[in-house]
């Protein structure tokens, strides 16, 4: 049966197919739908940990126990799980184990764009790259089969365009998990990396590396595609289609394994050409490998190092470095539209970070951030948020900057599930090494910016079963801190009274500020759009600076200010009450019967 | 059909745009030709600039199509249609919905949203085959207005019937049931209603 799926859908579809028996992730765009898709599927286990160490930890554990496990994440997941990815190579396994991670050159969602195949090299792992969804099916058994072969976790790199494009899929039948549990290894010499036992490992996992350099000579995914003798490319990942796009009679070397790489294949690829290139995306990765063989080659002379490619990025870097004839270029149609207002994201009508962050500009704090929504309080006019690196930092760097003398107060930000994810060890050092620092939880109940995946603090699994819910305010408690409380997030002065009060103390505070997020389903029902009372509005642009996309300036303007009234758009407004709150001429009432805020 | 026909989608968050791209690489399945999609979406749950890619072909390699190599356009708002132009080939089919949704860069003021003059103009250059439609006006008679998105595909097909840019056998049952198998089964009389309406509007 062929069905259209996304590189995404497809890798799940294979985790189903490979009979992985446990699956573990944390949400990150572009690969959070993996784990979605295969939860999907009767009779799996798969969990949301609550960070991609955790993640990458019980995928080995399930591998130990001879079982087939994986763990899928967002590149920069694989530098929160390195440690763990590093002593499973060490180690190796009894079951197969798989590490996705899905890398996101062009950074459509992400704060770098960082090459994971590198990951692969530095710890002796194989890395498999499919080009399209059909592969990514494929790509996963084969995954699964390497490392059972080989002793050794497999890297399996996809990037946003595999992730997040469709194709073709010829579905296949299932390979149940066989027999019972085996008992647990008891192999030391295997299993405990204590220095005399990882010495003794370290030749082994050499000599692995080497077995499957030999290996990939004749692995089926590495495939040579005859064409010209004039152009040779080794190409890989979505990259490869491009190239037989743009380079229909190239002669084509397409590796599927791109750690390590099939040295004779490629020697023998380089002679039959004239001129050999490498076409990959991001770092010269295959490139590099090919030129310490000593064997000629360009790539990065000609195509970007940065972003992502697609064909027009391929053609006219081609037509520039005089490999396609100049009449290969595609003219723009260059029509003047003049300049076209952006559509940058923004927090939404009725998002419970609002007031927070509404609250902290007045305040002129530095706050620093973490990843979530709420990172988009950088954009005016909230413009609260001052750094913001990967998740879990903001406290660690408000903590060093208090301690380096920083003038200010500083205010860490941080969000339900990224607190789980990182956050609780930068806690533990604020108080255990005693700064000032005020840290906020925004607590929205539910992991937003991924599209609402469960967390530990939402009281339900990814499976959809019921769970016990970490409780913030008493693990906080718990921690030492002595300064907490929570607040609902709609309650403008209850976050001011407690912010105003905790950035004058001597002490580490935390605030937790519990709503949830505006889009979850039940949510919604609640949702009542407020109107502005033109007569009572003035213009005084206060409800302006709360950003909000529902708040607009109405054409009417103040007859005495001339300034334009405000105007509530219905089809956006959700009611969330904040602009009635700090509407000092009562120009937007309150909804009749009070709902929601606050409320769990 | 020539070789390739390269379908840019483009949109705001919530408009269906997503929904939209999906029925059309189906489309393209069941029609025969190899298809693929790519979406292309930054970080915004809603009210973000949403692109989708649909490629149809004998062969189709990337998913993604270059710029200047889109040769129909399915704008589901005008100024998201602006946004795409120079992404077109020259003489591209274009199908634009008139439905306006002001981003937030445009209501306070700091950059003006582009008329309806700029954007008949820039199309006339572009293209003698451009149509304009009113999806949410039409979907509205149906007493949805969520059904606009169908309503465009419903014009996208037989657009491109009358251009001849696809088989003989992509026939609108081809499309209705794909349709049919992508929403839920108390809104199928409703979308069926919808594409024919979307088919009417261009005739």
């Amino acid at each position: 049966m062929i069905k259209m799926l996304s590189g995404n859908e497809a890798v799940a579809r294979g985790m189903w197919e490979a009979g992985v028996v446990v699956a573990s992730a944390y949400p990150g765009t572009p690969s959070t739908e993996i784990l979605e898709n295969y939860a999907l599927f009767p009779n799996v286990y798969a969990e949301w940990a609550p960070n991609e160490k955790v993640a990458v930890d019980v995928a080995i554990g399930a591998a130990y126990a001879g079982r087939r496990g994986i763990a899928v994440m967002k590149h920069v997941g694989l530098n929160v799980a390195a440690d763990s990815f590093m002593y499973a190579s060490m180690t190796g396994l009894e079951g197969g184990l798989v590490i996705v991670t899905a890398d996101d050159p062009a950074m459509h969602s992400s704060q770098n764009e960082q090459d994971n195949r590198t990951f692969a090299k530095f710890g002796r792992i194989p890395c498999l790259e499919p080009s399209d969804s059909q592969e990514a099916k494929d790509m996963v058994k084969a995954a699964f089969e390497l490392s059972e072969l080989f002793d050794t976790p497999v890297l399996l790199r996809l990037t946003t365009r595999i992730c997040h494009s469709a194709s073709a899929v010829e579905l296949g039948e299932r390979i149940a998990p066989e027999g019972e549990p085996k008992q647990f290894p008891r192999n030391p010499a295997k299993y405990v990396m204590v220095p005399g036992n990882a010495v003794k490992r370290h030749p082994v996992i050499e000599q692995r590396i080497a077995d499957l350099r030999t290996f990939a000579e004749t692995f089926s995914h590495n495939r040579f595609e005859p064409g010209s003798r004039a152009l040779g490319i080794i190409t890989c990942g979505v990259s490869y289609q491009y190239a037989k796009e743009v380079f229909p009679e190239a002669s084509i070397l397409r590796l599927g394994l791109t750690w390590p790489l099939p040295e004779k294949m490629i020697r023998k690829f380089a002679i039959s050409v004239e001129r050999l290139i490498v076409i990959e995306e991001l770092d010269p990765f295959i490139e590099e490998a090919v030129r310490l063989m000593g064997i000629p080659v360009e790539g990065k002379s000609i195509f970007p190092i940065t972003g992502e490619y697609d064909p027009r990025v391929v053609r006219e870097s081609a037509v520039r470095a005089g490999l396609l004839p100049k009449s290969a270029h595609i003219p723009l149609p260059e029509m003047e539209t003049g300049p076209l207002p952006g559509r940058p994201p923004v927090l939404c009508p009725g998002c419970p970070h609002r007031p927070t962050f509404y609250i902290l500009n007045k305040l002129k704090v530095p706050v620093n951030g973490d990843i979530g929504c709420y990172t988009l309080a950088l954009i005016p006019p909230l413009s609260a948020i001052h750094t913001c690196g990967c998740m879990g930092a903001g406290i660690g760097v408000a903590h060093g900057a208090a301690k380096a003398g920083s003038p200010e107060h500083h205010v860490a930000v941080i969000g339900d599930s990224t607190f789980f994810h990182t956050g609780i060890p930068a806690l533990v050092n604020v108080v255990y090494n005693h700064s000032p620092v005020t840290t906020v939880i925004l607590d929205n109940r539910i992991t937003g910016m991924t599209g609402h995946q469960e967390n530990p603090g939402t009281g339900r699994t990814l499976l959809g079963k019921e769970t016990v819910q970490v409780l913030l305010e008493p693990l906080v408690r718990a921690l030492g801190i002595q300064h907490v409380q929570s607040v609902p997030g709609f309650d403008v002065k209850a976050i001011e009274k407690a912010l105003k009060e905790y950035i004058k103390l001597d002490e580490p505070s935390v605030l937790i500020v519990v709503e949830p997020c505006a889009l979850l389903p039940e949510v919604r029902k609640r949702w009542v759009p407020l109107e502005v009372l033109a007569d009572n509005c003035n213009g005084c642009t206060l409800c302006f600076r709360l950003g909000c996309p529902a708040i607009l300036k109405s054409e009417e303007l103040d007859e005495k200010t001339q300034r334009p009234k405000a105007l509530i758009d219905a089809s956006l407004c959700t009611g969330c009450e904040v602009c009635a709150q700090i509407c000092p001429r009562d120009a937007i009432p309150f909804r009749p019967v009070k709902v929601g805020a606050g409320e769990l | 059909m020539k070789n390739n026909i390269n379908f840019l989608l483009a949109g705001v968050g919530g408009q269906g745009t997503i929904l939209a791209s999906d029925v059309l690489v189906n489309v393209g399945l069941a029609a025969g030709f190899q298809a693929k999609q790519a979406e292309v979406h930054g970080m915004s749950q809603r009210g973000g600039s949403v692109t989708s890619h649909v490629r149809w072909g004998e062969v189709v390699y990337s998913p993604l199509i270059g710029a200047g190599e889109a040769d129909v356009l399915l704008a589901f708002e005008k100024l998201e249609a602006l946004r795409c132009v120079n992404s077109m080939r020259p003489s591209a089919l274009a199908l634009i919905n008139m439905q306006e949704i002001e981003p937030l860069t445009a209501i306070s003021g700091e950059q003006a949203y582009p008329s309806d003059e700029t954007l008949h103009n820039v199309f006339a250059q572009l293209s003698s085959k451009v149509k304009y439609i009113n999806g949410e006006e039409i979907a509205g008679l149906l007493g949805n207005l969520k059904a606009a998105n169908v309503v465009l595909l419903g014009a996208l097909s037989a657009l491109l019937e009358q251009g001849q840019q696809v088989r003989n056998e992509l026939t609108p049952e081809v499309w209705l049931k794909v349709i049919t198998a992508r929403v839920p089964p108390k809104h199928v009389e409703l979308n069926r209603k919808a594409f024919q309406a979307g088919r009417e509007a261009v005739r």
